[in-house]
């Protein structure tokens, strides 16, 4: 448990190899194919090719990333890192930009989860998607623009690459929520998303900034005030401009820190190039870093708050969350691509990344921690009375997230990034599950009416129940080990500040709820489970109008309406069209099209408005193989209570997450022992599921908890009026600001306009009475006044050098003024 | 006090000035062309100042040789200038040169 | 809606303040100049005639900035641009010294008394060079000058240890025709240009109008 041995940290050894960029090339070039030539595959019919282009895109790259680890796999732990750089961005004095991807053990398992997942839900996709009457073509774009976009954040070799991948994913997951963007309302969550991403975006490029400038020891006059005994690094011997690369980094001052190892000091945003000055002690920039100050603010707690605003936004952490269980307007193949398996995991690989930063600031840990634990209680108790299974699992997953956070907060770097792989497994199959769920129940989304799926649907129910049985943390799926390996660590945490105060209590209390929030993470998932999977089958045919969740929901319900009415115009050529469609994708005899058998999705919809049914092959291969990796990456991460040896992953993943966080030591039976209490905890909250929830009992406990607590209840299942806060909190100060704005410009601005318009009518009457008593024609008056005032304006004009270079020596004198002598 | 770079820096300074104020209050065009010698001639001086006492090397110098040249160019312009608008206004009055006004 | 008015006003004028005291509190007071230590010591040779050229530098600018004739000034301009030569030298400017010479007092020169005798006889007027806004002018030069000399004397310059003085004349030809090549080139180019644009200029006279 116990890392305070130091270490003595080298240079990163860099292999360059000349294939990396292949691997987001190939989502990129597989979304360029069907932006450009998509909307023809499907005319010419041939709408298979869309996804043929886009799945084999996405395999290409899994394939490389393969390629890629197995030549990481053979070199040493320390060496493992692989650079590809393609070509000089931008280059200004000390800093250069380049478009450069790298590869180091953390970057390689999320290259590799997000190519291999990311392929899975693309053939999901295909069977989830065939049926859509909007453009297939589009959803394949944006999906592999979207891959693309997070194989930059995470590849990047400095931040600017990074912050461009970022962005990009807020921009495809703001496509893909409102992909159905004819309804008001998807488009609105997409908006939702974009905005609320943008609030932490913000955050991130401050954070960056700040980093940077701290690193470049500040503005030249901070020497003047900080009087001549100070002594900065050797990173802030600033240097001059240079126009090229190499000019940049033959200007850059090294040190020197071992024989022949020189380190590039100063001012970057390269990851490698950061993370050998802040680690290296030599360098000094380590506590030139340490002892910079902003507003009394220690610039390094301010950078890692900053930052964490960034992974907020990206990540869904409280107050930042909001806008995830709103994305799911989007498909389910999205939810799951988007919001299980990578783009929200983007905050916690950010933090993991930027490990040797966050270590060296205890009280943006502390936040960390903080935050991710109150998200995690917070998201799972709105998960108990969400009816609509995938808003479940959209807290469960605000929920997980807030546990990654705490895992990374309190210092277990890899224990937060490893709940990142499992939870990436286990999340994907439980959504794609509900997807298969969603497909097999016609659309229908509200659990209340489902149940006794599970003789339907073998399949998804085995593979639903084993994702359940790794998110509540059994002791063989997976998210047993990553939890509990992020419980414990809290708990043994005694390193967290809040404010700059030690607070050695925090550690504990974060465990105390972290495994409350364990506990109801097992209840409403085995809550999910038993109203989906057990009792007998509620839905029926006549469900169709009452949901509006899904997106094949509007498509159904015009059809229904156009068929129990005669058509009276009012849902004019789009409904004919849509229900034309609905006839189609429901595969009412013969209008099915033949690509339809050919792909064995015909079962997808046959037996409209029956009983529900299994998913086709491509669905249920899916959630085999993703059921079969949540169980297995637990293999990864062994404790090392139990072996001795150290996990798998932790090992690999040694080289990169170097930060030396330390733990209070604790014997060896307490480990097992709480352990056992995380698998407890998952017990309790399954079997108070079970006799809640199984076999559509509807428990008279329930409803007397219900009666007695009204008040509680309505609360927490009306998300706690987050939504309404926020409307209250953020948007009406923002309207008042608005408004305050417009009373401003109504009364104050336009008072100022309207005395310079009464001052101008005053001067306007006084000169025109004085044109009337003054000449007797109206004609000669108006040309002579016309010639006066040509006359008078034109001697601004003077035509003469003289004149305007009294102007010309005013503005220097001002500028010069300003420079040296205001400052 | 020992002469140093400030002390060449406000000759330069008090030259450009006076140029300046020539420039500025001359009626004969002549008389502007002359004061906008002494401006360049103040910017040499700082060139030459600061590459001796400060950069070292001969490019300062080479900038001022520059300037040199250009100066002289001008000078040919501007009197070349100043000869064609005596020949229109038959004034050498540099306000009467303003026919771009009207 | 009188008061309204008057709390909007005053809200204003408090982010203003707060704005300036800001600014003043942060950016202005710890960036204030500190100045440089001065070194006293006696008047050498180097000194004296230091202080004898840019004398007569100044003698000359006087003469072309206030005269009244404009053949006294051009003989300013003379004095000026000899004493400003001369501190070339001091400077270790050998060669720019002797390009003054040659290129200002040689050729610039010659060419403005000859545009003054030209213009000047050729209208049969006085040879005046009457100013016109003096106080304009002087308004300028104090608003100017000690801004001026503050920043050449206040701005802490990075001077070199031991400025050398040595001849430069070889250093200079090869940095012509080795690193300043293309703009030395370019160089002779502008000047061609000037010939035939001033030829160009100054013929007018002799077209019929």
């Amino acid at each position: 448990m116990m890392e305070h041995a130091t270490r003595e940290l080298a240079p990163i050894l860099v292999h360059q190899v000349s294939y990396l960029w292949l691997i987001p090339f190939f989502p990129l070039l597989g979304s360029v194919i069907n932006a450009l030539f998509g909307w023809q595959f499907e005319r010419a019919g041939k709408k298979q090719l869309v996804h043929v282009v886009a799945i084999g895109a996405m395999a290409c790259a899994f394939a490389v990333a393969v390629r890629a680890f197995v030549q990481m796999y053979g070199l040493d732990a320390e060496h493992r890192f692989l650079q590809d750089t393609l070509w000089n961005l931008l280059t200004a004095g000390r800093l250069t930009v380049d478009l450069a991807f790298a590869l180091d053990p953390l970057s390689m398992m999320m290259v590799l989860i997000i190519t291999f997942i990311g392929t899975l839900i693309h053939v999901f996709s295909v069977g989830y998607m065939w049926d859509d009457v909007e453009a297939y073509w589009r959803f394949f774009t944006w999906l592999n623009l979207f891959v693309f976009s997070m194989l930059l954040l995470v590849m990047g070799d400095n931040f600017a690459v990074m912050f461009f991948g970022w962005e990009g994913v807020g921009l495809c997951s703001y496509g893909l929520i409102s992909y159905y963007y004819k309804d008001r309302e998807k488009a609105g969550a997409g908006m939702k998303a974009f905005v609320v991403n943008r609030f932490g975006d913000f955050g991130f490029i401050i954070g960056m900034l700040l980093l940077f400038w701290g690193l470049g020891g500040g503005w030249g006059a901070m020497l003047g005030a900080r009087g001549a005994e100070y002594q900065p690094a050797a990173a802030v011997n600033a240097v001059a401009g240079a126009a090229t690369r190499a000019e940049s980094m033959a200007l850059a001052p090294q040190v020197e820190v071992g024989e022949g190892q020189v380190v590039k000091v100063g001012p970057t945003l390269n990851f490698r190039e950061l993370r050998d000055q802040v680690v290296i002690e030599k360098t000094g920039v380590m506590e030139h870093l340490k002892e910079q100050k902003l507003w009394g603010i220690g610039l390094l707690a301010l950078i890692g708050v900053f930052l964490f605003v960034g992974a907020m936004g990206k990540s869904a952490q409280l107050p930042l969350y909001v806008w995830l269980p709103d994305a799911m307007a989007g498909p389910t193949p999205v939810s799951a691509l988007i919001h299980a398996a990578t783009m929200v995991t983007a905050g916690v690989y950010m933090v993991a990344r930027l490990n040797f930063l966050f270590a060296l600031a205890p009280s943006a840990m502390g936040w960390v921690a903080l935050i991710g634990a109150v998200t995690a209680i917070f998201a799972a108790s709105i998960g108990f009375f969400q009816y609509d299974i995938k808003k479940v699992l959209a807290y469960s997953t605000v929920s997980q997230l807030g546990f990654m956070f705490i895992g990374v907060g309190v210092g277990a770097y890899w224990a937060g990034t490893y709940h990142l792989l499992t939870h990436a497994f286990f999340k994907a199959t439980l959504f794609l599950g509900s997807g298969s769920v969603i497909l097999g129940c016609h659309h229908e989304q509200d659990m209340r009416k489902m149940g006794g799926l599970a003789k339907h649907m073998p399949v998804t129910r085995w593979t639903y129940l084993i994702a359940c049985w790794a998110i509540a943390g059994f002791p063989w799926a997976s998210g047993f080990y990553s939890k509990d390996e992020i419980l414990w660590k809290a708990f043994t945490s005694r390193n967290l500040e809040l404010f700059g105060l030690a607070t050695p209590w925090l550690g504990p209390a974060i465990y105390v709820v972290g495994i409350v929030a364990a506990t109801g993470t097992a209840f409403y998932m085995f809550r999910s489970y038993y109203m989906t999977f057990s009792g007998t089958y509620r839905g029926g045919a006549g469900h169709h109008d009452e949901h509006d969740e899904d997106p094949h929901a509007a498509l159904a319900a015009p059809h229904h309406a156009t068929s129990a009415h005669p058509q009276d115009g009012a849902l004019h050529a789009i409904a004919a069209q849509q229900e034309q469609a609905a006839h189609v994708a429901h595969g009412h005899g013969a209008h099915a099209p033949a690509a339809h058998d050919a792909h064995g999705h015909a079962g997808g919809h046959g037996g409209h408005g029956g009983t529900p049914h299994e998913s086709p092959l491509s669905i249920t291969f899916v959630l085999t193989t993703l059921a079969a990796g949540a169980v297995l990456v637990s293999l990864l991460g062994i404790p090392a209570a139990w072996t001795h040896t150290a996990p798998i992953l932790e090992r690999w993943l040694e080289p990169v997450l170097l930060a030396e966080v330390p733990f209070a030591e604790q014997p060896h039976w307490m480990e097992l022992l709480f352990q056992a209490i995380g698998v407890g905890a998952g017990v309790v909250g399954w079997v108070c599921a079970r006799a809640l929830y199984k076999d559509d009992v509807k428990h008279a406990a329930l409803e007397a908890f219900k009666q007695r607590f009204f008040g509680v209840w309505t609360v927490v299942y009306n998300k706690y009026y987050v939504d309404e806060a926020y409307q209250k909190v953020v948007l009406a100060p923002a309207l008042a600001f608005a408004r305050l704005m417009s009373w401003i410009d109504s009364n104050v601005i336009d008072w100022l306009v309207n005395a310079a318009g009464a001052v101008t009518r005053l001067v306007a009457n006084f000169d025109g009475l004085i044109d009337k008593y003054l000449v007797d024609g109206a004609v000669t008056a108006v040309a002579n006044l016309t010639l006066e005032s040509g006359r008078g304006l034109r001697r601004i004009q003077t035509g003469r050098v003289q004149t305007y270079l009294y102007g010309i020596m005013a503005g220097a004198l001002v500028l010069v003024l300003f420079n040296f002598v205001v400052r | 006090m020992h002469v140093s770079l400030a002390h060449f820096l406000v000759v330069g300074a008090l030259l450009f000035c006076f140029g300046l104020v020539t420039v500025a209050t001359r009626r004969n065009g002549v008389g502007v062309l002359m004061g906008v010698e002494l401006i360049l001639n103040a910017a040499n001086l700082n060139l030459v100042a600061f590459n001796h006492y400060v950069v070292g090397g001969v490019s300062g110098q080479v900038f001022a040789l520059f300037v040199i040249v250009l100066a002289a160019a001008e000078a040919a312009v501007g009197l070349a200038i100043v000869l064609a608008i005596f020949q229109t206004f038959k004034s050498i009055d540099v306000r009467a040169a303003d026919a771009l006004r009207e | 809606m009188i008061m309204r008015r008057v709390l909007a006003w005053a809200v204003a004028a408090a982010f203003l303040v707060a704005f300036v005291v800001l600014v003043t509190s942060r950016i202005v007071v710890p960036m204030a100049p500190t100045g440089q230590e001065q070194v006293a010591g006696g008047l050498n040779a180097f000194d004296l005639s230091f202080y004898l050229l840019s004398g007569l530098a100044f003698i000359g600018a006087f003469g072309v900035a206030l005269s009244r004739n404009v053949l006294h000034s051009a003989i300013g301009l003379l004095i000026a641009l000899l004493g400003a030569g001369a501190l070339y030298v001091l400077l270790s400017a050998d060669f720019v010294a002797v390009a003054q010479l040659l290129v200002y007092v040689g050729g610039v020169l010659v060419l403005v008394l000859f545009a003054v005798m030209l213009t000047a006889r050729i209208h049969e007027v006085n040879v005046s060079n009457a100013s016109f806004g003096v106080w304009g002018g002087l308004a300028l030069f104090f608003a100017t000058a000690p801004v001026l000399c503050f920043v050449a004397v206040k701005t802490p310059w990075p001077l070199l240890p031991h400025p050398e003085l040595a001849a430069t004349t070889e250093a200079i030809g090869n940095e012509f025709l080795g690193r300043w090549m293309l703009p030395f080139e370019v160089a002779s180019l502008v000047l061609l240009a000037t010939l035939v644009g001033a030829v160009v200029i100054a013929r007018k006279e002799t077209r019929p109008e």
